[in-house]
């Protein structure tokens, strides 16, 4: 597994494309909407947390619905299939280094936070770390199952953005899903982003942590039952 | 059971694989011994892939019975896989590693590989160990997917259509490197609907059709079975043809009666057909 790791952060950093879209965008957003809010403290607090939501969500789900979709029709997942290696050590390996990205992502998020905008780091630092864990696990098992969905690499974007965009935006990213229409707010509630963020914005502990785990097993089945090589 | 005799490397009896309502395979049964190189022959759509892939453990089967290295392939036991080499007829590879790379990370994956530099040596593709994946010709990925195959230093070796796509030097080399694996007793299974590649590299060959083994048996055998031997000459301007299963005789005959009669047998041909020949025949559609 560990071995698998290592090869997939070198083919992580060998394509800038993804590097950019996994660390530099997220970033970009936090900036430009931050330089908004710069002088609201209260915004500011909830925009933080909201980003780092969204880089969890966007460096495993859409990274892994993207990069599946990519190593199955190029037959790449159908020569692994080959070699000795256990699918469950492919997959550790797979989804190690999307994780290895999610937390990058969300310390730095954090950490400009911090350090630009004088944002202090959430409460309930466990909580924080459990959200953190639960909801990368869960958006990965759901990028994997979601790949399977996806006819071919062309269509990729297009799937994953459909998904994407319409969560980040009815789950509290850059404001507080409190302002949204009830319709909205209560879809929002089913989702397990809005309170991935809730939870990285350190509201603790709450009943918010069983959605997300529930969507994760939910993942979790549909990406191993749907399973293909090719 | 003798314990001397080694079971066979491959054992295939009535395997059956249906599509919905196409029969891709329809009973094939052979087996390949250690060591021992087996060209299945057929035409498009006769059902080698298909068999082959059930064989690799990417596919499962209808009905039959089926032992690789003593394992049934549709488990997919990682002891097998690491015994195992696959060439398969389409997989890409990362692009933007190396090919040095690619093989270093493969050879990670198995107990005891073969050298990286030197499996890439023995596909001839040293002068381009330090190029991206995406920037090989259509040829040197070919020999990068037979490189892959070989790091693990199988025993056994699946190769699906290897040089379909080769330029000629590619194929030469491919070829080469069948023969070394022969050298080196390993077993391979060999697919091609190339006459002159299973005729030049196969121990046996298999002739497949419809998802059934037509004919079977060494090269030699398998033209000497169908055909016999063939006598043309040209005698007073007319052309004559015999075919006989002892030439020796009938062509000690023909010639001393030509010279008793004070002739000539002009343009004097001995000739046995080709394989291809025999294919030709055996997997001709009905008129």
């Amino acid at each position: 597994m560990l071995h698998q790791l290592r090869f997939e952060r070198m083919l992580f950093r060998r394509n800038p494309s993804a590097a950019f879209f996994n660390f530099v965008l997220p970033l970009v957003l936090l900036l430009l909407v931050a330089s908004v809010f710069a002088d609201e403290h209260d915004e500011l607090e909830i925009l933080i947390p909201g980003i780092a939501g969204m880089s969890v969500m966007a460096t495993t789900f859409t990274a892994l619905a993207f990069n599946m979709t990519f190593l199955r029709e190029q037959g790449i997942l159908k020569r692994i299939h080959g070699v000795p290696i256990r699918p469950r050590d492919y997959l550790a390996g797979v989804v190690g280094s999307a994780v290895i990205n999610a937390v990058v992502q969300v310390v730095l998020v954090f950490a400009i936070g911090k350090l630009a905008y004088g944002v202090d780091l959430p409460d309930e630092p466990a909580a924080v770390l459990v959200y953190a864990v639960v909801g990368v696990a869960s958006f990965a098992a759901l990028g994997i199952a979601f790949s399977h969905a996806i006819p071919n690499f062309d269509a990729a974007g297009a799937y994953t953005n459909a998904v994407f965009l319409p969560v980040i935006f009815i789950s509290g990213v850059f404001y507080s899903s409190d302002e949204l229409p009830t319709a909205l707010e209560v879809i929002g509630t089913a989702l397990p982003l809005k309170h991935v963020i809730d939870g990285l914005a350190g509201d603790g502990f709450g009943a918010g942590l069983a959605v997300v785990v529930g969507w994760g097993v939910l993942g979790a089945i549909l990406a191993v039952r749907h399973f293909r090589w090719d | 059971m003798l314990p001397d005799v080694p079971e066979p490397a491959i054992e295939v009896h009535e395997l059956e694989k249906r599509y919905g309502d196409v029969e891709a395979v329809r009973g094939l049964s052979f087996s390949v011994d250690r060591g021992e190189v087996l060209g299945l022959l057929g035409p498009n759509g006769a059902g080698k892939t298909t068999t082959v892939e059930i064989l690799e453990g990417y596919r499962d089967r209808t009905a039959g019975e089926v032992s690789v290295l003593g394992h049934d392939p549709a488990d997919a036991p990682l002891e097998l896989r690491r015994r195992v080499g696959i060439v398969l007829q389409s997989a890409g590879f990362y692009p933007r590693v190396t090919v040095a790379e690619a093989l270093r990370h493969f050879a990670g994956y198995y107990p005891e590989p073969r050298d990286a530099d030197e499996t890439i040596a023995l596909v001839g593709l040293q002068d381009s160990a330090d190029v991206r994946v995406n920037r090989l010709s259509g040829g040197q990925q070919r020999r990068l997917d037979l490189a892959l195959a070989l790091v693990g230093d199988p025993e056994l070796v699946f190769l699906d259509e290897p040089t379909t796509g080769f330029d000629p030097a590619a194929r030469r080399t491919a070829w080469d490197v069948v023969r070394r694996l022969r050298e080196l007793g390993k077993t391979v299974l060999l697919t091609t609907h190339y006459l002159d590649e299973a005729q030049e590299l196969s121990d046996r060959v298999a002739i497949v059709k419809d998802g059934r083994i037509v004919a079977e048996g060494p090269p030699r055998e398998l033209i000497g079975v169908k055909a016999p031997y063939r006598i043309t000459y040209e005698l007073n301007g007319r052309r004559a043809e015999h075919e006989t299963d002892d030439p020796t005789e009938l062509l000690h005959r023909l010639t001393s009666e030509a010279l008793e009669r004070g002739e000539r047998l002009e343009n004097l041909h001995v000739t046995r057909p080709s394989l291809e020949e025999v294919y030709l025949d055996l997997t001709r559609e009905p008129e």
